[in-house]
């Protein structure tokens, strides 16, 4: 029984599971070593509507809720987390930014594409020297008439690769801190927008990480997302999104972490008998259940939030803190349970236990989001 | 998860907790006083009757409401929360759970009245293995003759009956073991003194003894045999209220802590605006959101009638591990401040909650509840 989730919701869930265990999670080990998000699987969860999952109807997409979504984001990471970030940026940022704040124009431009799987989302907002403090990033974008000039560097930008349209981040008045920061779409071919080399990473190393550099790159009037100076706000307003979305990645990794341990301690032999018969063992299991219950309770409750449009922002960062620690802890407890064949490769909780590390640092990290709770309760 | 009806009783049980409740807490525990004062306004709130029927005189809920009511009676006094957590969730329920017409009518209208019903099981040699109980029954004609001893029992010195299981055979299995109602003013009923605790001192915790005690057969409650398996299923729901109790503890040592921190000025600020304790704050918080949700879930799950075993088992793990921990936070927010007794609640929190993680069955006990659900689950997926 699952007090958030419809009959509907359940059933994608399970469908995506269905999906993620035939397709992706068979190959999960071989995209992991060869650290690439591979095409043919981007146009299978295509065709499968997922790349338009929240996209509403009329611009091409499915239109169905976060909470729904959710589901499919917890599948997808519980095979391959390094593939599930793909969608997750994709869908809950970039379409998610351009379908709550982006003009009719902007939406009919874009999100048909994004929603087919033909253009693929990647979000720009870390700079070398701008991570926790979003406000002081460096990008400038200047009014050039009829149209804006950017120039800057933009970090560990996920689907950089493959993507086709980047949202930016910049500065279109400089000495106004947060309130001086603008949002744009930026097409994949602009001339001036280069890649750096691939990022080489401890974890979802499926997912494709790069810096983006933008010099001199023109960016038509109609492709500001929102107002001038409302940047920051909605960047803010869309981290909900994106950290709820990494919760549920937290989830799907560690319930994928949770069945291995379960399995294996079945099978091992130890002493005489299978170490699922020992209590160090069972306690394990049963402490490590128990705080993903507890971190899909807080994920689902923030979905649900967002999804009735109430404010989320705690309860999103309480959510993203929550579960991205307890994904960790139920990763290291799996790699502890499998004992040394934990550190192989051959046994899947060591990708997973690789994996984790990030959900902690992306979207914030845990720091961040304690600063939000924090200041969030002193408010009151 | 809350409908309505739920957010509203929260605002009523919440302003009642601190209006008849919390000013005499601190009283309670440095004087060890029972809440006697308590009894009147709990019953006319309806809070000693939660689980009982309209035609025996209660106020019927559901778990959610009843979670919530434990919750807040807790946030202001442990002591009292408990009282009231082990008469709904241990007296109660077994009788109008198990018994017959006839022992719900005779004892659930004095319970909704506010007279309250005790629960034994633990014995001096039977704590988290319950299998190893020792008072024993034996079949005399229409009665039954009880010997025996049963400790920890909650509110033991007020309770004018108690549900209490007996070993009915020797042999040492589990089927053995038959749950009886016995009533305090019997011949061979009697009462320790009151034990000397850590926490929760306003709560009356005692030995009840039995000696050559007759039980009339009326008083057997269910069959003969299904005693254990009658705990179990009352442990699941008394579970949940442990962990509300646990909450609501929390939750009242997390509201000093954040009050305190917003005025207590050093280096020139409030503390609540170093880093160091605004993001202890906010891992109290999360802490307690996900205990909330926890105990709301199992709540609703025993509500819908679906098993909840695990769920329970794992909100009174969670909630009393929570309480413990933010207890002792907030004695560290506060400094040496929150180390004095009756000062500010947080002491008596930290000392009250610590009980979470023993009664109704250990964390080690909830841990083993929940890994066999687990493993048993992987059985049926194969």
């Amino acid at each position: 029984m699952d007090l958030f989730l419809s009959e509907e919701d359940q059933e994608f869930k399970d469908m995506a599971r269905d999906f993620a265990e035939k397709r992706l999670y068979p190959r999960a080990m071989e995209f992991d070593e060869e650290g690439i998000t591979p095409q043919e699987l981007i146009d299978e969860v295509a065709e499968l509507g997922y790349l338009g999952f929240t996209v509403p109807e009329e611009y091409g997409g499915m239109g169905f809720r976060a909470t729904t979504f959710m589901g499919v984001i917890e599948e997808m990471c519980a095979a391959c987390a390094g593939f599930g970030i793909m969608l997750s940026v994709h869908c809950s940022l970039t379409c998610e930014i351009l379908k709550l704040f982006g003009s009719e124009e902007l939406k009919k431009k874009y999100l048909p594409d994004m929603a087919a799987g033909k253009k693929i989302g990647a979000y720009c907002i870390t700079e070398p020297n701008a991570g926790t403090d979003v406000a002081s990033i460096a990008t400038t974008a200047v009014d050039k008439g009829d149209h804006f000039l950017l120039n800057g560097t933009k970090s560990f930008v996920t689907n950089a690769n493959f993507a086709g349209v980047f949202i930016v981040f910049a500065k279109t008045d400089p000495d106004k801190g947060h309130k001086g920061i603008s949002c744009f779409v930026v097409d994949c071919d602009s001339e001036g927008l280069t890649l750096g080399q691939p990022e080489k990473k401890c974890g979802i190393k499926a997912s494709d990480t790069r810096e983006v550099n933008l010099a001199d790159v023109k960016v038509p009037k109609e492709n500001l997302v929102g107002e001038l100076g409302q940047g920051f706000r909605m960047c803010v307003t869309i981290l909900n999104s994106g950290r709820i979305g990494v919760s549920f990645q937290a989830i799907g990794i560690a319930q994928a972490a949770l069945k291995e341990a379960l399995k294996y301690s079945k099978e091992r032999v130890q002493f005489g008998q299978p170490i699922a018969n020992f209590q160090a063992i069972q306690f394990k299991l049963a402490e490590m259940a128990t705080r993903i219950d507890a971190g899909r309770l807080l994920a689902y409750r923030a979905a649900q939030l967002k999804d009735e449009g109430k404010p989320c922002h705690r309860e999103s960062s309480m959510s993203k803190l929550f579960c991205s620690t307890m994904a960790n802890y139920v990763c290291n407890e799996a790699v502890q349970i499998h004992g040394g064949y934990g550190y192989i490769k051959e046994y899947a909780v060591e990708r997973y236990f690789r994996d984790a590390r990030v959900t902690e640092l992306y979207e914030g990290t845990s720091e961040a989001q304690r600063m939000v709770i924090s200041k969030d309760l002193l408010k009151e | 998860m809350l409908e309505k009806k739920h957010l509203e009783f929260r605002e009523k049980v919440r302003a009642f907790a601190l209006e008849k409740i919390e000013p005499a807490a601190a009283a309670l525990d440095l004087e060890q006083r029972f809440p006697d004062e308590h009894m009147q306004p709990l019953t006319e709130m309806g809070l000693l009757s939660m689980l009982i029927p309209e035609k025996y005189g209660g106020k019927p809920t559901d778990t959610v409401t009843y979670s919530i009511a434990v919750e807040e009676i807790s946030r202001v006094c442990g002591s009292t929360g408990i009282m009231l957590a082990a008469h709904n969730s241990l007296g109660t329920f077994p009788i109008l759970y198990f018994g017959t017409e006839e022992q719900r009518q005779k004892y659930l209208p004095r319970a909704a009245r506010g007279e309250l019903i005790a629960f034994g099981l633990s014995e001096p040699d039977a704590g988290s293995d319950a299998g190893g109980t020792k008072t024993h029954a034996h079949r005399e004609g229409d009665y039954w003759v009880v010997n025996g001893s049963k400790c920890w029992i909650t509110s033991a010195t007020r309770a004018f009956a108690t549900i209490a299981v007996a070993r009915t055979s020797d042999d040492p299995q589990d089927k053995h073991i038959t749950s009886f109602i016995f009533e305090r003013d019997w011949e061979g009923y009697s009462v320790g003194k009151k034990e000397n605790k850590l926490g929760l001192r306003g709560s009356d915790t005692a030995f009840l003894h039995f000696d050559d005690m007759k039980v009339p057969q009326a008083n057997l409650l269910g069959k003969v045999g299904e005693g254990f398996k009658q705990m179990l299923i009352t442990l699941d729901g008394g579970r949940i209220s442990i962990g509300a109790m646990a909450l609501g503890l929390a939750q009242g040592a997390f509201d000093c802590a954040l009050r305190y921190a917003a005025k207590r000025v050093q280096f020139g600020k409030p503390i609540a605006h170093f880093q160091a304790i605004g993001h202890t704050l906010a891992d109290m918080a999360t802490e307690i959101e996900a205990a909330r949700l926890m105990i709301y879930e199992a709540s609703a799950m025993k509500d819908a009638g679906v098993p909840f075993s695990r769920q329970s088992a794992m909100c009174k793990l969670y909630a009393s591990e929570v309480g413990t921990r933010t207890a002792a936070k907030a004695i560290t927010v506060l400094g040496s401040i929150g180390y004095n007794t009756g000062v500010y609640p947080v002491e008596r929190i930290w000392r009250d909650v610590k009980l979470c993680e023993i009664g109704e069955g250990t964390s080690e006990i909830q841990r083993l509840v929940i890994a066999r659900d687990l493993l048993k689950s992987l059985e049926k997926v194969g």
